[in-house]
């Protein structure tokens, strides 16, 4: 990590800052948190302005904006990682079958994988989501924002291996008796750790975002503080119309200074990847 | 007639300059094919860089220069370094290396002729008369009429760079470069190549310079040859001649360790291998390899001078052949 | 054999659209049949309660909502009801605006969806590439660098809050726009097309600021790839000049992989369309989505989605056919 940090440039580095920076104070935070449940309305005086009691002062519903926005942020955190790590593990394990098992079970897993990759989420996600009427818990949740997280992985994964097969250590792994799993395990995952990563931190900001828009429909975790549901709760109860920016802007901004430091985190690790690799 | 005159040119690098070609000076005459050959990284490229006039950064000419003058449609014309390029294509036109890549994938070669094609050339003509002069053209060349039709990758390796002999020749240019212009071809495709370049040359008598690493290339088409070492011209001289009685200690071992027919002898390269361009030792560039060196080769570098009729050449072991 | 290989590519694409309908609309069936909640037995919490009614009543009432879900018979019989309905667009009465079908609502506020789509993907698309195409070739002015900051700092923010973003910067702080735009379509043409500018001209700009950030990025780093390429060094030796070099040999080539890029995001910018309707009540699928999810209309939630597939699939099948207009080496072999 010290390598990369010293070789990668400014914008992986101002990525990763507000990234951390992000992530370990609102897991701190609400570690820290000794108050009662955020949720719970009319646990202060309402709409109340920022001061040093209240940082981003109080929502209409009589809830604190500012401890409001660090659980919402956790969460939105949290999912998005639970449905990034469904999505990686799921899609390195389909592709390394299809791509070492190849023939027609690769063929046919391809065909799948590809109409996951062009299926319109949304509608779906929506439907899904819809049945249950909003009111999902995290983990159901996840896992229907994952059904949509494999397939792009899957697909690299394969691609990777096809041209790993034909390297020659692999070859030379291959003759010289090693098992196709222990193949797999010492020469090919470590190759693919890199990729994967980069897969990783992107399928957390998609995800984040997917669970934000159903949010807005009304079709998250109805009961859970998230960023989407935190704007969808201030947009219900008219927070835009009474000028409360504190309430409904906080979420807004957060979400926008996650996206945009997770984008330049990418970015910039990729570029770094495709630097080191000298392409 | 090209007139290359004390010339020095070097790659501009963070930790100082790398000087590829070193005081190179003699002439290539109208009406010849000159071959300049070398071990790879002895400069021939970029001496081919420099008389083209591609100085782009880092490239860069520290002395000397270099000047073209002779006739095209009974006007006569001179250039030099600097101003080559508003006569690229027209007076001077350059072969690459045949590859796959030096022509747009996804344009028709029909429109790549047009594209080249200056024009002050085509005048009044309409694409169509424009195509029929090229259609000849082409059908002078034995390149059937049909390959303006055809996208790059539908054409063979040796067809493809037939086609782009012949965009480099469509404007009568007084001179040609070819830098290693058979190199990635298979033998047959690269004796067809080399016939049309010669072909080529007799008909409109110009000037071609032809850059290749390969002796056996040089010896099938060229008329005079310059071998290149470490950024020094070593040797010229007519090809036959320098072929049957090389005079410098590395033309000969170069062609000492070409394979000839129905000789089982073991061929054995140069050993060692050339000094670094950057700060180079002082003296004769090739004193370190040569069998033959005395005290004097390691200390002071040796003129580039006639060492009989026609004949130059760099070394000190020739003094006393001077007339 | 110069038109094999367009005819496989064809029957690949072609195939692939199938593929991804039959699923998609497969997927759907499947859903809410292994899901734990019933939709029916919502249906009728949600009656009762409003009202209490008689058991016999009850019974009556989920026996014909089972009709009209198609939910009688065997799963494979119900499976393929559901497969003929799809085919015929037939997804069964909406329940909001019984006895209404509901893919003929979903068609009546498609084309305000599709409309927006399109203009801004199109939009989008042309300026991002143009933009990017600028930046890449004059990489190292500052204006190109500032220019992709700006990209990545647009592209990775969702569409709805972009939306909500621009809503309260202009209907709140500048009040430039009224808050809700109303399509009005009883008083004639000229009235209709000036409340449909008027409704769609935030909505458009949110979409069209999303969606060009990518392609700024991505034409950005083709072109400074292309403009590396052998042919284009060639091409200068040739002594081509410089305007011809970039139309012909740079944009040409760098704009072929951004076809078959916009057909990849058209899912994207359709879901991103019915989440900025909904910010802007904009009257198209996305609100009728939004409806149909709070007043538990499922029929209508099932055609809205299913429609949207099919949409979504045909406009990406058609941007793939562009695809082999612009690359000959798709079209011959």
């Amino acid at each position: 990590m010290k390598k990369v940090w010293k070789h990668a440039g400014a914008r992986f580095r101002i990525g990763l800052v507000v990234t951390a920076l992000l992530a370990l104070s609102s897991v701190i935070l609400t570690l820290a948190y000794t108050g009662t449940d955020i949720s719970i309305y009319n646990s202060f005086r309402k709409n109340l302005p920022a001061s040093w009691q209240h940082p981003l002062g109080t929502t209409a519903l009589g809830q604190d904006t500012f401890w409001m926005l660090v659980f919402s942020l956790r969460n939105s955190l949290m999912i998005g990682v639970i449905v990034a790590t469904i999505g990686t593990v799921v899609g390195v394990l389909y592709g390394l079958t299809a791509g070492f098992v190849g023939g027609a079970v690769d063929r046919v897993m391809m065909v799948v994988a590809d109409t996951f990759i062009v299926i319109p989420s949304l509608p779906i996600l929506i439907l899904m989501t819809a049945l249950m009427g909003g009111s999902m818990s995290v983990a159901p949740l996840a896992l229907v924002l994952g059904i949509f997280a494999w397939a792009h992985p899957a697909r690299h994964v394969r691609a990777i291996c096809l041209s790993m097969r034909e390297r020659d250590f692999i070859q030379t792994a291959r003759f010289s008796g090693e098992g196709l799993f222990q193949i797999i395990v010492t020469e090919i995952l470590p190759y693919l750790m890199t990729w994967a990563l980069s897969n990783f931190m992107n399928a957390v900001l998609v995800a984040i975002g997917q669970e934000s828009s159903l949010a807005v429909l009304g079709l998250s975790s109805a009961k859970l503080p998230s960023l989407g549901n935190m704007i969808q709760w201030a947009r219900n109860r008219n927070a835009i119309m009474a000028r409360q920016w504190l309430w409904v802007g906080s979420p807004i901004v957060t979400i926008i200074v996650l996206f945009v430091a997770l984008f330049m985190l990418i970015t910039g690790y990729n570029n770094f990847i495709a630097k080191k690799r000298g392409v | 007639m090209i007139k290359v005159d004390h010339l020095t040119a070097s790659y501009k690098t963070l930790d100082g300059n790398v000087v590829a070609v070193e005081d190179a000076n003699f002439e290539i005459r109208d009406n010849e094919i000159f071959g300049v050959a070398g071990e790879s990284g002895c400069g021939k490229s970029t001496l081919l860089k420099v008389l083209y006039d591609i100085l782009d950064f880092p490239l860069q000419v520290d002395a000397g220069r270099v000047l073209f003058t002779g006739e095209k449609n009974g006007q006569p014309f001179s250039l030099e370094t600097g101003g080559v390029r508003k006569a690229w294509w027209n007076h001077i036109s350059y072969v690459p290396q045949a590859a796959m890549s030096v022509l747009n994938p996804i344009a028709r070669l029909k429109n790549q002729f047009l594209d080249s094609i200056p024009p002050e050339d085509r005048g009044r003509e309409t694409k169509e008369q424009t195509l029929d002069r090229v259609r000849a053209y082409l059908e002078e060349l034995n390149l059937s009429s049909e390959t303006l039709d055809a996208y790059p990758f539908q054409l063979s390796g040796g067809m493809r760079q037939r086609a782009i002999i012949a965009l480099a020749t469509f404007m009568h240019p007084s001179v040609i470069l070819a830098d290693e212009p058979t190199t990635a071809l298979d033998v047959v495709v690269q004796r067809g190549i080399l016939m049309l370049l010669m072909k080529l040359q007799k008909a409109s008598r110009n000037t071609m310079v032809l850059v290749s690493h390969d002796l056996g290339v040089h010896y099938q088409i060229t008329d005079r040859i310059g071998i290149m070492y470490s950024g020094r011209m070593m040797e010229i001289g007519k090809t036959v001649d320098l072929f049957q009685n090389p005079k410098h200690p590395y033309t000969a071992m170069l062609i000492d360790a070409l394979p000839r027919v129905g000789d089982k002898r073991q061929r054995v390269g140069i050993p060692g291998s050339p000094p670094p361009l950057r700060n180079p030792p002082p003296g004769c560039r090739f004193a370190a390899r040569c069998p033959k060196a005395k005290d004097v080769c390691r200390h002071d570098a040796p003129a580039f001078r006639e060492v009989s009729q026609g004949r130059y050449a760099a070394c000190h072991l020739l003094e006393g052949e001077d007339a | 054999m110069r038109r094999v290989r367009f005819g496989k590519y064809l029957a690949g694409r072609l195939l692939s659209w199938f593929m991804v309908i039959f699923i998609g609309i497969t997927f759907m069936f499947f859903i809410p049949r292994f899901f734990p909640a019933d939709p029916v037995e919502g249906m009728i919490a949600k009656i009762l309660s409003m009202t209490s009614l008689p058991e016999d009543q009850v019974v009556y009432i989920r026996e014909s909502l089972r009709m009209q879900y198609g939910l009688q018979g065997t799963l494979w019989q119900q499976y393929l009801g559901f497969l003929k309905g799809a085919v015929r667009l037939d997804f069964g009465p909406s329940l909001m605006n019984f006895p209404t079908d509901a893919s003929s609502i979903v068609m009546r506020y498609l084309p305000y969806t599709v409309g927006l789509s399109l203009v801004t993907t199109v939009v989008a698309w042309t300026l991002g590439n143009l933009i990017g195409m600028l930046a890449g070739f004059r990489k190292n002015k500052k204006s190109s660098v500032v220019l992709e900051y700006i990209a990545i700092f647009i592209y990775p923010i969702p569409y709805f809050i972009l939306a909500l973003v621009v809503q309260i910067l202009f209907c709140f702080v500048w009040r430039i726009f009224p808050l809700t735009a109303t399509i009005v379509l009883n008083q004639g043409a000229a009235r209709f097309w000036e409340t449909l500018l008027r409704s769609s001209i935030l909505p458009a700009c949110t979409m069209v600021v999303v969606g060009f950030g990518w392609w700024v990025i991505s034409m950005k780093a083709m072109s400074e790839n292309t403009a590396e390429e052998e042919y284009v060094r060639f091409a200068r030796l040739r002594g081509i000049r410089e305007g011809k070099i970039a139309t012909s040999y740079v944009f040409r080539n760098s704009i072929i992989p951004q076809v078959s890029g916009l057909s990849i995001s058209l899912g994207g910018v359709f879901g991103g369309a019915l989440m900025t309707e909904i910010i802007f009540q904009y009257p198209g699928v996305g609100q009728l989505v939004q409806k149909a999810i709070t007043q538990a209309d499922y029929n209508m939630i099932m055609a809205t989605v299913s429609i949207s597939i099919v949409s979504i699939s045909t406009a990406t099948l058609a941007a793939d056919l562009i695809y082999p207009l612009i690359d000959p080496r798709i079209r011959f072999q």
